[in-house]
C-alpha cells in the first residue's frame, strides 16, 4: 500500500502535466495525439533512440541523486548546475594539463604546456576524481555557510550558480581557449583522458552515439546513494537529520556536519555530470553546455520520490522527452522542443502540490482518510 | 577609470536597474507576507511575452502593460494557490514556474509568429515611451526651451518613474497602512496575525498577487521597453538578481531600491568595460570578475559579514489553522 501511493502520486501528476500540455498543444492548432506519440514514441528505435535516450539520462541520474541526497538531509540543492559547470571544467583542466599534450594554434607557439604525461589509468580516475571534488566542493560551501552562518542553502546555492559560470566562462576565455577560435570552449584534452563509447562494447550499438561509460558510472552511482543512506551510518544521520533535526541533534548526531556532508557528498554527485560531459562526449569543456541539467535533476529527485530507484526511472522518462523533443520540433506544425521545458515544469508544480489530488482521490475511495 | 563615470553610465545604470526594482519589489511583498518567491524570474519572462505578443496586436504599449501584469497576476495565482492552497513546498514550486515559462513563451511564439523562441519586432513608436516623449504626446506645448538640459530627467523611461514611485508608495504602505502591519505580521508571526483576526491566508494571496504584477511589468520592461521583442531567456537572470538585491536590501523597500542600483551599476558597467578598460598593464579587465560582484555581495551579506539580514521568520512555511 505505501509503494502503491508513492508510485500513485508521481503518475497522476506526470498524467496531469500531459494533459495541461495536450490542451496547450490543442489551442495552438496541433494534434495532441500525434505530438505525444512523437514526444515519447522516438526514444524506443535501435540503436539510435535508445542510445540516446540513455545518453540524455545520464546527467540527470546524477543531478536528480544530487538533489535527492541533499532532500534526503532536509537541504534544496538548487547549486546542482554550478557545481556541474565547476565539476567539468575542473576534469577538463586535469584532462589538459596532465595529458601530455601540448595546445598550440596553428602556427603559433604552444601554450599550456603540460605539467606531466600520465599514463591512461591515471588519468582517467585523476579526471574523474577532479570533476567528484570540485563539485563537492562547490557543493559544501553552501553547506559550510548554513552550518556556520545559518544563511539559507538555497540562496546560496543560486547565487554560487551564477558565480561558477562566470568564473569557469573566464578560464575558458582567457586561460584556455586555443587563441583565435571564435567557439567558447577549451582546448581538447588529451585522447588518454577519453573514456570509451559503449558502442565499443555494444555490438549494432555505432560509436557515433555519445552513450559512454559513464552511463555505467550513473548505475553505480544509484547503488551508491542507495547503500549509503540505507545501509551505513552516515546515511542514516543524514537522514535523521532531515526528516527531525532537534531529535537527531538530541540522539548526539552533529547538524552541522552532517549540512555540510550531505552537501558536499551532493555536489559530487552532480560534479559526476563533468565525468559524462568532457570525459565521454565532447573531450572538451564547452561553455554554457548544460540544458538547465541542474534544475531539471529537482524535478527528477521529486518525482522519483528522492529514492534512487524512483531517480533512474524519472531521468529516463525525462530522457525519452528530451530525445523525442527534436522529432516534436521537425515534424509537427507549431509545435516546438520547447514543449519539454514546458512539461517538466509543470510536472514539478504538480509533484509539489500534490496535495490537491488528496481530495479527489478520498471521494473516490482510493485512499484512506486518516491520511491527510 | 574617470572616461568611464559618465552620462551614459548613469543612464545605463537607471535602465537596467528599472526591471530589477520592479522584480524585487514584487518579491519583497511575497517574502514579506512569508511566501518565498523564487519564481521571480518566471514572472518576469511570462510579463516580457505577453506585453510583447499583445503589443505586436493591438499596436499599444499600454494594452501591452495591462496584459503583462493580467499573465504575471495569473501565474502568481498559481502560485500562490501551489504554495498556500495545497501547502507546497514554495522553493520547489517557484523553481518548476521558472522551468515552464522557459518552454512556455517559446511554445507560444513558435506557433503564434511561426518564429523559434522570439516576437515580432514592435515599431519605436509603439515602445513604452520616455517621460519626454510620453509629456510630448499629451501636451506638446508643456516643454519649455530649457527641457534638453534637463536629460536626466526626461530621457529615461517611463516605467523608471513608476518604479520609483512603487518603491515609495511600497515603504509608505509597509510601514504606515493597517495592511502593510498585516502584511508584516503574517509573514513574522501568522499564529498571533491570526489570533488578532487577520486573514493569514487571504493576506499571503495579496502578497503573492502583487508581486506577480509587479514582476509582469518589470517583464513588459524588458521586453516592450529596454527592447523591442521577446527573446528567449531575456530575463538571462535578473529575476535571481532581483531576489539577491532583496536580501541585500534586507527585504526593505528603500534599501532594496538601492541594491537594485548598486546590481544595474555593476551590470552597466560590464557593458561599457568591454574591451575598452584595460588593466594598468594593458590586459583587459575580464567582465566575468564584475558580473560575479552582485553574487558574492549577497552571500557575504547572506552571511552576516556586512550587518545581518534577517528573512521574515515564517517565510517558507506553509500556515495551518489550529483546530
Amino acid at each position: 500500500m505505501k509503494l502503491l501511493r508513492e508510485i500513485l502520486f508521481p503518475l497522476i501528476a506526470v498524467v496531469a502535466a500531459f494533459i495541461v500540455g495536450g490542451i496547450v498543444v490543442l489551442l495552438i492548432g496541433d494534434s495532441p495525439i500525434q505530438t505525444y506519440k512523437l514526444l515519447i514514441g522516438s526514444a524506443f528505435s535501435w540503436p539510435d533512440g535508445i542510445g540516446y535516450t540513455l545518453f540524455l539520462a545520464t546527467p540527470l541520474i546524477f543531478t536528480g541523486l544530487a538533489v535527492a541526497v541533499a532532500f534526503r538531509c532536509g537541504l534544496l540543492n538548487i547549486g546542482a548546475e554550478g557545481q556541474l559547470y565547476v565539476a567539468a571544467f575542473a576534469a577538463a583542466w586535469v584532462g589538459i594539463k596532465f595529458g601530455g599534450v601540448a595546445v598550440a594554434a596553428p602556427g603559433a607557439p604552444p601554450i599550456n604546456t603540460p605539467y606531466a604525461n600520465l599514463p591512461m589509468l591515471i588519468l582517467v580516475p585523476l579526471c574523474c576524481i577532479a570533476a567528484v571534488g570540485a563539485g563537492a566542493i562547490w557543493g559544501g560551501i553552501p553547506g559550510l555557510l548554513k552550518a556556520k552562518f545559518g544563511s539559507h542553502e538555497v540562496i546560496n546555492t543560486i547565487m554560487l550558480n551564477f558565480i561558477a559560470v562566470a568564473l569557469v566562462s573566464y578560464f575558458t576565455q582567457y586561460h584556455y581557449k586555443i587563441p583565435g577560435d571564435a567557439i567558447m570552449q577549451s582546448a581538447e584534452i588529451s585522447p588518454k583522458a577519453h573514456i570509451a563509447r559503449l558502442g565499443k562494447f555494444i555490438p549494432g550499438l555505432p560509436e557515433r552515439i555519445p552513450l559512454n561509460l559513464a552511463f555505467i558510472l550513473a548505475i553505480l552511482a544509484c547503488i551508491f546513494v542507495y547503500v549509503l543512506l540505507w545501509k551505513t551510518k552516515w546515511g542514516y544521520e543524514i537522514r535523521a537529520t532531515g526528516q527531525n533535526p532537534s531529535a537527531a541533534e538530541y540522539g548526539g548526531i552533529s547538524i552541522r556536519k552532517q549540512i555540510i556532508l550531505a552537501m558536499a557528498i551532493s555536489g559530487g554527485l552532480a560534479g559526476m555530470v563533468g565525468i559524462n560531459e568532457v570525459l565521454g562526449y565532447r573531450y572538451r569543456y564547452y561553455d554554457g553546455f548544460s540544458a538547465n541539467y541542474g534544475f531539471v535533476g529537482i524535478a527528477v529527485a521529486l518525482l522519483g520520490r528522492n529514492h534512487p530507484v524512483g531517480v533512474f526511472i524519472a531521468a529516463m522518462l525525462f530522457a525519452i522527452l528530451l530525445r523525442g523533443g527534436i522529432f516534436v520540433d521537425a515534424f509537427t506544425m507549431h509545435v516546438s522542443k520547447d514543449i519539454v521545458d514546458m512539461l517538466q515544469g509543470i510536472v514539478i508544480v504538480f509533484v509539489a502540490a500534490e496535495a490537491m489530488f488528496r481530495g479527489p482521490l478520498k471521494k473516490f475511495g482510493l485512499m484512506k482518510k486518516a491520511k491527510v | 577609470m574617470r572616461q568611464l563615470l559618465n552620462m551614459s553610465l548613469l543612464f545605463s545604470t537607471l535602465r537596467l536597474s528599472t526591471p530589477l526594482v520592479l522584480a524585487a519589489i514584487g518579491g519583497l511583498y511575497s517574502e514579506r507576507s512569508g511566501v518565498i518567491n523564487i519564481a521571480l524570474e518566471g514572472l518576469m519572462l511570462a510579463g516580457a511575452f505577453t506585453a510583447a505578443s499583445i503589443t505586436f496586436y493591438a499596436s499599444s504599449p499600454w494594452i501591452g502593460l495591462g496584459a503583462a501584469i493580467v499573465a504575471g497576476v495569473a501565474v502568481a495565482v498559481i502560485i500562490a494557490l501551489a504554495c498556500i492552497r495545497f501547502k507546497a513546498d514554495q522553493v520547489v514550486t517557484g523553481t518548476g514556474i521558472n522551468i515552464m515559462f522557459l518552454g512556455l513563451p517559446a511554445v507560444l511564439s513558435g506557433a503564434l509568429f511561426l518564429s523559434s523562441g522570439s516576437t515580432p519586432q514592435i515599431p519605436r513608436d509603439q515602445l513604452l515611451p520616455t517621460i519626454y516623449q510620453f509629456l510630448e504626446r499629451i501636451r506638446p506645448s508643456v516643454f519649455p526651451d530649457w527641457i534638453p538640459s534637463w536629460r536626466i530627467l526626461t530621457d529615461v523611461s517611463l516605467i523608471t518613474l513608476i518604479a520609483l514611485l512603487v518603491v515609495l508608495f511600497t515603504a509608505y504602505v509597509l510601514n504606515r497602512t493597517p495592511f502593510g502591519l498585516r502584511l508584516r505580521a503574517v509573514g513574522e508571526n501568522p499564529e498571533a496575525a491570526d489570533a488578532a483576526g487577520v486573514s493569514v491566508n487571504k493576506i499571503r494571496y495579496l502578497g503573492v498577487i502583487l508581486s506577480g504584477a509587479l514582476a509582469g511589468i518589470g517583464g513588459a520592461y524588458l521586453s516592450i521597453g529596454q527592447s523591442s521583442l521577446f527573446t528567449r531567456n531575456m530575463t538571462a537572470g535578473r529575476g535571481f538578481i532581483a531576489l539577491a538585491a532583496l536580501i541585500f536590501g534586507k527585504w526593505r523597500p528603500v534599501q532594496t531600491m538601492l541594491a537594485c542600483l548598486l546590481f544595474g551599476f555593476a551590470d552597466a558597467l560590464t557593458i561599457q568595460m568591454q574591451g575598452v578598460a584595460k588593466l594598468p598593464s594593458g590586459e583587459d579587465i575580464p567582465v566575468q570578475f564584475i558580473q560575479m560582484i552582485p553574487y558574492v555581495v549577497t552571500i557575504i551579506v547572506l552571511a552576516g559579514f556586512i550587518g545581518q539580514s534577517r528573512a521574515p521568520k515564517a517565510i517558507g512555511i506553509p500556515y495551518e489553522k489550529e483546530r
